[in-house]
């Protein structure tokens, strides 16, 4: 267990980066709490694996350092650093069973061969590997074999970090649901440093504590679940987080409130004093946050286009002016079918200029 | 998967069918008729039955031979195999000038045409003007003649085949090493595995396919080999070098018994396809106890 | 197009990959393959599109007999999970090889032809570069215009979104229901997830090892599922299955919970039962005609954005919640769980659906 920290890390393929496009990792510090469940998150291209290939140590970085504990680790090897890592899809020694699978690393470190028994017993109970130990590993279905890859890890009692590259990503979405929980019942129980990658944000919101948000080789925002959905202190993180993302709709500033589309919306007065002058404006609110009222009430007026029901809720794609809006109702509320009036909710209401959260 | 039948195929496919009905079938019936016959010339000829077969299988010589063959293929694989391997993994798994580079030069062998190769270890080997056999001759003080010597021919037909074949088994070896993923080197490297194990329990078992074509390969081709070690050699001192295909012609051909040969040569390809046949079935075998 | 297979059976050395199979597709229908990984989806579409012949059983085109005609006799068009395009090929030359290799219209109609699905795909400022030179998403788009530009009666997708980024899948998703809302072509599209198959809200056929479990309009098959498996792979988050009693008057969970019988059960003979409920209703806070408290233990809580997913265990089961909002919980602590009686779902011992709940704006019914 460890706490790390970046200084200054910046990445590039390229022997020579010139411009900012050459780096897959712009320059940044950061700082990861011992014992915390991570999540890195963002689309492909948006330098997460690099980053997750850094703190491994898997990839030297093109600059800045490494620090685990406060010791610089920027110059060692992934086992020097007593890191673990599972990967896209299951990588396990075919010829080995998994009980050896799993008491490998120990074996390396010369660890004696009864604390090897003890403590493969141990980590495959939890892992519920405890009647496929005889059986070769190659025979084992995908996500069992994710779990014996997982187990390598978890073998090592003093690792620093494990850290998860897309790991569910060949795993039936019903069994995905078995072994997510499995990871948090082990980070509950060990309190290890997990770091976690993924484009998928359902994943990383119910797995991790705090989220780190990545786009085009830059950290844009880093919170808990919560902070993410509610307050996305960029345009991206608004649209990525979410399903579907934030409705943005551009607007003017009037004296208590905003134009949109023609119409007027009222804003809290702090989000007006605070707003720039001279930049592009735009309303983010989540389609979490909009509700239809009953008719004849004050609201917004919007033309419904199209509902789709996804048994737990249902998204309704409206029109404002020529701008599109959707909003998610639970399956039971009613949609109007041709127009209706929705309302915003003040407190999860935000403003952004050029990209940026305002307030 | 099942492939969807599409009658036009055969069409296609009858030229090749009738191209080598003709120049490989039509030969075999005729090996096989020679076979139970004993031929004088092209009008006299006896139908003898199995005598060549029940003659060949008392033979001292053809045992000497097929005894000279085994060993040969035994070292053959004993030899070429973990070199091959040994060699393939020090070249770079990256791409690159340097990797094309190498490769090219590691296949050079494979292309010069067998009689050929024959001639320049003829020339490399002479204690005269040969560069290696002058070395030896000279410099380390060795008598070397092999032309005389029954252990220098065979250690200069070993050599020849070494050098002559060894680039195949590199170049499948590397094929099978360049289709393992980055992520099982990484996963060893994190779980403190030595280089030895890394060989051992990813590369190896990875390679099983690949390297089950090459000692298939590589089998049957020294167990059928005649052209460079009759070049270099002609079959001697004596009988040392003769191995089982220079037997074979020179009982053809020499004494032209064309008979006797024709026996002979079911036989040999009996041997040639039992053996192929059994290692397949092991390496399979030992394959199929892996998953998917 | 209407596609039916009649009895149609897939053994491949020895083993059944499909069992005895019927299926009327409706022509211009959408239809949803929903299953787990190996259930045999691929093996339905690829009789379907005449890749593969099948064991026994016959493939109808609009009721004419088309089995034993190949692939390319029958008009069909098919997306993969790979992205296969032509790589030596612009996007341009690739969305436009169906209709050359057709031969029957003019190079301007087919150019004009080329640059409508382009747009409507939107990879039109890509006509000109290389499958290599793409992202994924564009990569699939193009394969997905190249199929559409045949206008074939007949379109497969199988899980075609799959290796596609998150905010990637979803977009091409709507883009995918907008393209077949009114038209006229029949798709069988492959998935194994069950968003997918209510989102596009066409029909849904369940595929489970080997057999079609059940087949109608999404939403019916997701609120009235058959058998206990079409619940099981219907569902996501996973439906809570608990072993229950049903009495005369009551239904008995566990020793410490029982409530009145709801109208839609009274008709069942008393005896075991097992009771199906979905994550979505069970409640934290008591609503009138709710059953009594159910005192559980927190496992596990995963907060998702505005919703919370709760992993609570009662005596020897666990339900899984979705509540909306976001809920704080500490672990081992205890809380209440509430469950409407009126909104189960009552499978007998042979897995069959006995009775089945108001789901959203529908009645009680029973079976």
């Amino acid at each position: 267990m460890a706490r790390i920290e970046f200084k200054d890390i910046q990445h590039s393929y390229f022997a020579e980066p010139s411009r900012p496009k050459d780096y897959a990792l712009q320059p940044m510090h950061m700082a990861w709490r011992d014992g915390g469940a991570y999540a890195l998150l963002g689309p492909s291209g948006s330098g997460k694996t690099t980053l997750l290939n850094i703190i491994s140590g898997l990839l030297r970085p093109s600059g800045g350092a490494v620090l685990f504990d406060g010791k610089n680790v920027t110059d060692l090897t992934p086992v020097e650093r007593n890191i673990a890592q599972v990967f896209q899809f299951p990588v396990i020694y075919d010829t080995m069973t998994v009980f050896d699978n799993l008491a490998f690393p120990l074996r390396n470190r010369r660890v004696p061969a009864a604390e090897v028994r003890a403590r493969v017993t141990e980590v495959a109970e939890m892992l519920e590997l405890t009647d496929d130990l005889k059986r070769r590993a190659a025979g084992l279905a995908a996500d069992a074999k994710q779990k014996v890859s997982l187990g390598r890890g978890l073998v090592r009692s003093d690792v620093a970090a494990i850290l998860f590259d897309e790991p569910l990503t060949v795993i039936d979405p019903h069994l995905k649901w078995r072994l997510r929980r499995k990871l948090k019942e082990i980070h509950k129980r060990y309190k290890l440093t997990l770091i976690y990658v993924t484009h998928d944000q359902g994943e990383a919101l119910t797995f991790a504590d705090r989220v780190v948000v990545m786009h085009e080789g830059r950290v844009l925002q880093e919170g808990t679940p919560q902070e993410l959905f509610e307050a996305p202190q960029h345009r991206f993180v608004g649209y990525f987080i979410g399903s579907p993302g934030m409705n943005f709709l551009p607007c003017r500033l009037s004296a208590d409130g905003a134009e949109v589309a023609g119409q007027h919306l009222p804003l809290a007065r702090h989000l007006l004093a605070q707003a720039p002058a001279g930049q592009a404006l735009e309303i983010g609110v989540r389609p979490e946050a909009i509700d239809f009222a009953a008719a004849g009430a004050a609201g917004l007026s919007v033309a419904v286009r199209d509902v789709e029901d996804l048994g737990t809720r249902k998204v309704a794609t409206c029109q404002l002016g020529d701008l599109k809006l959707k909003v998610v109702v639970p399956p039971e509320q009613p949609i109007p079918a041709e127009r209706g009036t929705v309302t915003f909710n003040a407190e999860l209401t935000r403003l952004y200029a050029d990209g940026q959260l305002v307030g | 998967m099942e492939k969807w039948q599409d009658q036009r195929a055969w069409l296609l496919v009858m030229p090749v069918v009738l191209l080598v009905a003709f120049n490989a079938l039509i030969p075999l019936m005729t090996v096989v008729n020679y076979s139970v016959q004993d031929i004088f010339d092209s009008t006299h000829r006896v139908f003898v039955g199995t005598e060549w077969f029940r003659e060949m299988l008392h033979n001292d010589r053809l045992h000497a031979a097929l005894l000279r063959q085994f060993i040969f293929s035994g070292l053959v694989l004993l030899i070429e195999l973990p070199l091959g391997v040994a060699i393939a993994l020090t070249i770079p798994r990256r791409s690159g000038w340097g990797t094309s580079a190498t490769l090219v030069l590691v296949a050079l062998p494979l292309l010069i045409p067998w009689n050929v190769i024959g001639t320049i270890w003829v020339i490399f080997l002479r204690p005269d003007i040969g560069l290696l056999g002058h070395f030896i001759d000279s410099t380390l003080g060795i008598h070397f003649d092999y032309p005389t010597v029954p252990s220098q021919a065979w250690l200069s037909v070993m050599m020849m085949e070494v050098w002559h074949w060894t680039p195949l088994v590199v170049l499948l070896a590397y094929a099978g090493l360049r289709s393992i993923p980055d992520a099982y080197y990484q996963a060893a490297s994190i779980d403190g595995a030595s280089r030895w194990s890394v060989f051992l329990y990813i590369q190896l078992p990875k390679m099983r396919s690949v390297l089950t074509i090459a000692i298939l390969l590589r089998f049957m081709d020294s167990f059928l080999i005649y052209t460079e070690p009759f070049v270099l050699t002609g079959g001697g001192p004596g009988d040392s070098t003769t191995f089982l295909s220079i037997y074979l012609v020179k009982m053809a051909l020499g004494q032209f018994d064309v008979g006797r040969a024709a026996a002979f040569s079911i036989i040999y390809f009996l041997i040639v396809l039992a053996f192929s046949y059994v290692f397949y079935q092991v390496l399979l075998r030992a394959g199929r106890g892996e998953a998917r | 197009m209407r596609v039916t297979l009649q009895n149609v059976t897939k053994v491949v050395r020895g083993q059944t990959h499909l069992y005895d199979t019927t299926l009327d597709l409706e022509s211009g229908s959408f239809n949803v393959l929903l299953g787990p990984t190996q259930a045999g989806k691929t093996s339905l579409l690829r009789l379907i599109a005449g890749l593969d012949r099948p064991t026994t059983g016959a493939v109808l085109e609009d009721g004419k007999d088309v089995t034993a005609a190949g692939v390319r006799k029958r008009n069909v068009a098919m997306v993969y999970q790979e992205f296969v395009n032509y790589p030596s090929f612009t996007v341009y030359q690739n969305i436009a090889s169906p209709l050359r290799r057709a031969g029957r219209l003019s190079a301007t109609e087919i150019d004009a032809k080329v640059r409508a699905t382009a747009e409507m795909m939107r990879i039109d400022p890509y006509l000109g570069r290389l499958p290599s030179e793409l992202s994924g998403g564009q990569q699939q788009r193009v394969a997905l215009a190249r199929a559409l530009i045949k206008d074939a009666p007949l379109l497969l997708l199988d899980e075609p979104l799959v290796n596609l980024d998150y905010k990637l899948r979803e977009e091409l998703r709507s883009e995918i229901r907008h393209i077949f809302r009114d038209n006229e072509t029949t798709v069988v599209y492959a998935t194994t997830e069950p968003q997918e198959a209510l989102l596009f809200g066409g029909n849904a056929v369940v595929v489970d090892a080997g057999r079609v479990l059940q087949h109608g309009p999404a939403l019916e098959v997701y609120r009235r599922p058959a058998t206990v498996r079409v619940g099981e792979v219907f569902s996501d988050p996973p439906i809570n299955l608990v072993r229950a009693h049903v009495g005369p008057h009551e239904c008995r969970l566990s020793p410490s919970v029982a409530f009145p019988v709801a109208a839609h059960m009274r008709e069942l003979s008393p005896g075991d039962y097992r009771i199906g409920v979905r994550a979505n209703h069970i409640e934290v806070t008591s609503r009138s005609g709710d059953s009594g408290a159910i005192r559980a233990t927190v496992e596990l809580a995963e907060i998702n954005g505005s919703e919370t997913y709760v992993h609570a265990r009662h005596g020897d089961f666990t339900l899984v919640a979705l509540l909306e909002g976001v809920h704080e919980f500490a672990l081992g602590a205890e809380i209440d769980l509430y469950l409407d009686p009126a909104r189960l779902f009552v499978f007998n011992g042979a897995g069959d659906l006995a009775a089945a709940g108001r789901q959203n704006d529908q009645t009680a019914e029973a079976r």
